[in-house]
């Protein structure tokens, strides 16, 4: 399966570049995402994998490069942009308001109103249950704030602020980093579920497993810089793990 | 009824029964609390008047009355620190900005505005107030601008604030006090004539309950609608009753607080009559209690079912976490200072219409009780934490301690400061070691 007979790909970051204060974070990289897939973003950290994405997500502002959706060129400022391109983002760090509880964060800049414009706190309620009843069916603490949630919850709710908004490009940064076997398990179930539905997926992961597992194609990085991007079930996991400590792309793959 | 009423949570089994009251009924425990320190205050006081001094004055139609008015000003304030605290910032200069806007209202209805439209022309009074809270909103605006887009500490842009707009109302009159202020002005800081009278007290409080009761129905109308458990009909009435027996005591307060003798006279005097043998006219609600209430209300509204508090909150829990949500921070940051000066206008005109006057000690070191008010009404000053009826509660136990210190003969600052310093660090204390509890 090559990437050139499938059509336009769903994202595109073409030859983005980013510093801060004279460091290049992202030196000319380009990578894409096709509808349907789960690309795999590997390397050591600081390699830029984070900052790669967040000019994705809006919470950075590319220096020079374009980002295309669906073929046409946008332009991605903050994160409301992203959000309007149907772009959502599972950060690392999760970005949940801990004094709030699940619908409040759900809905964080996406509150809905009545038609008196006041936030409609039942309804908001109520939708969370909903989602959540699907994604996490043990999930019953909805009255407290997200600080009082294990670390699980913690993440389904996260997962679920991403999924209820209808996304099409799911960025994951390290989704089951502080995660249970069992909890890691529905995370997977559920990639695989939303790919299904036809979500491209960028999957920032350092576990070498996952990916093989997971992700359809891996984009490794180093020092800021794209080392390749190869079909996963074209690769061992030896080959990857080069690319990323060595910097070298495998032979057969390029 | 088809409807199945039942607590929200499973009962715990052996819970007690006051807990089972207060989830049952869903009462903030620490609203209780804040009720229960403030009332203990007053009975405090009023029995060391009673056995100490032989005369109980605390407790009374006229100190409560009082109490309510000086209370006006410092609580206004304090509902607006709430969501400064909350996002994790401080307003130092909220006194100052009453000075100094004190002082240009006062001399705009004092001095630049009467040579030109008259002397007690009735739009005056009008002017001078929104000019008050527009300067006010606008030196709030600029603090903001500073914090949110030069990154300046809201810590030293206060500060600065704090000593500069002093320095401005001293210079806007060259130290001179203004004074007296318009006499419609006048009346928005409470006195005999600043107060809606008996039958106006009623009114208030029909419709007060009458929102009480509208309000909780609409509330239980909404968790039917989306099948959420709902309070026991017993609870409903507990609690509307309670609250509507708060505003009909608070009524009956007010409506107790007769117009001393010679408010009477001249009264009666201008009416060209003579007092009434056994004249009664009660005081009823300040205008400055009635302009707080209205604050508070707005305020709960604000923080409570619209968007703009619900981001106050999430950038006060997660400063990050509401920026990667799309809210704009900074906006936010400059609007919640611009708001916090906007009360600190209303404030300063409610404070210069109490005294007739304005000085440029005007609010001297409000700044502190109003930080005060808002931590001892639970708000953390961790930010992400607080609420504008516990800012409110705060503002009411501050001003009781400064009172009620007088009332019992301790007057001189130094026991006032000295009690008032113990009570803050104490509140504090007792809201980190209830925290601690729930946890």
């Amino acid at each position: 399966m090559t990437k050139e007979n499938r059509g336009t790909p769903l994202v595109e970051l073409r030859d983005i570049s980013i510093a801060f204060g004279g460091i290049k974070a992202v030196d000319h990289v380009t990578v894409d995402l096709y509808p349907g897939e789960v690309v795999g973003l590997l390397g050591h950290n600081g390699a830029g994998k984070s900052t790669l994405i967040k000019c994705l997500s809006g919470a950075y502002k590319k220096d020079s490069g374009q980002i295309l959706i669906n073929g046409q060129e946008v332009e991605i400022n903050d994160p409301r942009d992203a959000r309007a391109q149907n772009i959502e983002t599972i950060y690392q760090t999760l970005a949940l308001a801990d004094n709030l509880d699940a619908a409040s964060n759900l809905f964080l800049g996406r509150e809905l109103v009545n038609k008196w414009g006041f936030v409609d706190e039942t309804k908001m309620e109520a939708e969370t249950r909903k989602i959540m009843g699907r994604l996490n069916p043990n999930f019953k603490k909805f009255n407290v704030p997200v600080s009082a949630l294990s670390g699980g919850q913690r993440q389904s709710v996260a997962i679920a602020r991403a999924v209820y908004f209808n996304a099409k490009i799911l960025i994951m940064d390290e989704p089951t980093a502080a995660l249970g076997p069992h909890e890691t398990q529905m995370v997977a179930e559920l990639i695989d579920e939303l790919k299904r539905q036809g979500l491209g997926i960028f999957l920032i992961e350092h576990d070498i497993h996952s990916v093989m597992k997971l992700c359809d194609r891996a984009s490794v990085m180093k020092n800021g810089q794209l080392v390749g991007t190869v079909n996963v079930n074209e690769v061992t996991d030896d080959d990857i793990l080069g690319m990323i400590i060595l910097g070298k792309k495998p032979a057969k793959a390029a | 009824m088809s409807d199945t009423p039942h607590s929200a949570q499973t009962s715990a089994p052996g819970e007690g029964g006051f807990r089972r009251f207060l989830r049952a009924t869903e009462i903030d425990p620490r609203l209780l609390g804040m009720l229960g320190a403030l009332l203990l205050i007053w009975l405090g006081f009023h029995l060391y008047g009673a056995l100490v001094l032989g005369e109980g004055s605390f407790l009374t139609p006229r100190n409560l009355w009082n109490l309510s008015v000086q209370t006006a000003s410092i609580g206004i304030m304090a509902t607006g620190m709430v969501l400064v605290i909350i996002t994790r910032n401080i307003d130092l200069s909220v006194g100052s900005i009453v000075g100094v806007v004190g002082m240009y209202t006062g001399l705009l209805q004092v001095e630049w505005l009467p040579p030109s439209m008259g002397l007690g022309n009735p739009m005056i009074w009008i002017i001078a107030v929104v000019f008050g809270i527009a300067l006010g909103t606008l030196i709030g605006w600029f603090h903001g601008l500073l914090i949110a887009y030069l990154a300046i500490p809201s810590f030293i842009v206060t500060l600065g604030g704090l000593m500069m707009w002093r320095g401005m109302a001293f210079l806007a009159s060259s130290g001179r006090t203004i004074s007296p202020v318009d006499t419609t002005f006048a009346l928005l800081g409470g006195g005999p004539y600043g107060s809606i009278g008996a039958t106006g007290s009623w009114i208030l409080c029909a419709i007060a309950c009458a929102g009480i009761v509208w309000a909780m129905m609409r509330g239980r109308a909404a968790r039917k609608l989306h099948g959420f458990a709902l309070r026991p009909m017993w609870a409903e009435y507990v609690v509307a009753g309670i609250s509507a027996g708060l505003v009909l005591i608070a009524t009956l307060i007010v409506n107790a607080y007769p117009w001393p003798k010679g408010i009477l006279k001249d009264y009666y005097a201008k009416l060209g009559q003579e007092v009434p043998e056994g004249a009664f006219v009660a005081h009823g609600f300040a205008y400055p209690v009635i302009i707080m209430v209205v604050v508070v209300l707005v305020m709960t509204v604000l923080m409570t079912r619209t968007r703009f508090g619900r981001y106050v909150f999430a950038i006060g829990g997660n400063p990050e976490a509401a920026a990667l949500s799309g809210i704009n921070t900074r906006a936010m940051t400059v609007k919640i200072f611009a708001l916090m000066g906007g009360l600190a206008g209303i404030a300063a005109v409610i404070a210069s219409a109490r005294l007739n006057s304005a000085t440029n000690a005007l609010g001297d070191l409000d700044e502190l009780m109003v930080i005060a008010a808002a931590v001892v009404g639970g708000t953390s000053l961790a930010g992400g934490v607080g609420t504008i009826y516990g800012a409110i509660i705060g503002a009411l136990v501050l001003v009781s301690l400064q009172t009620g210190m007088v009332l019992i003969g301790f007057g001189d600052g130094s026991y006032r400061k000295i009690v008032i310093g113990v009570a803050l660090v104490l509140a504090v204390y007792l809201d980190i070691v209830y925290r601690k509890r729930i946890k």
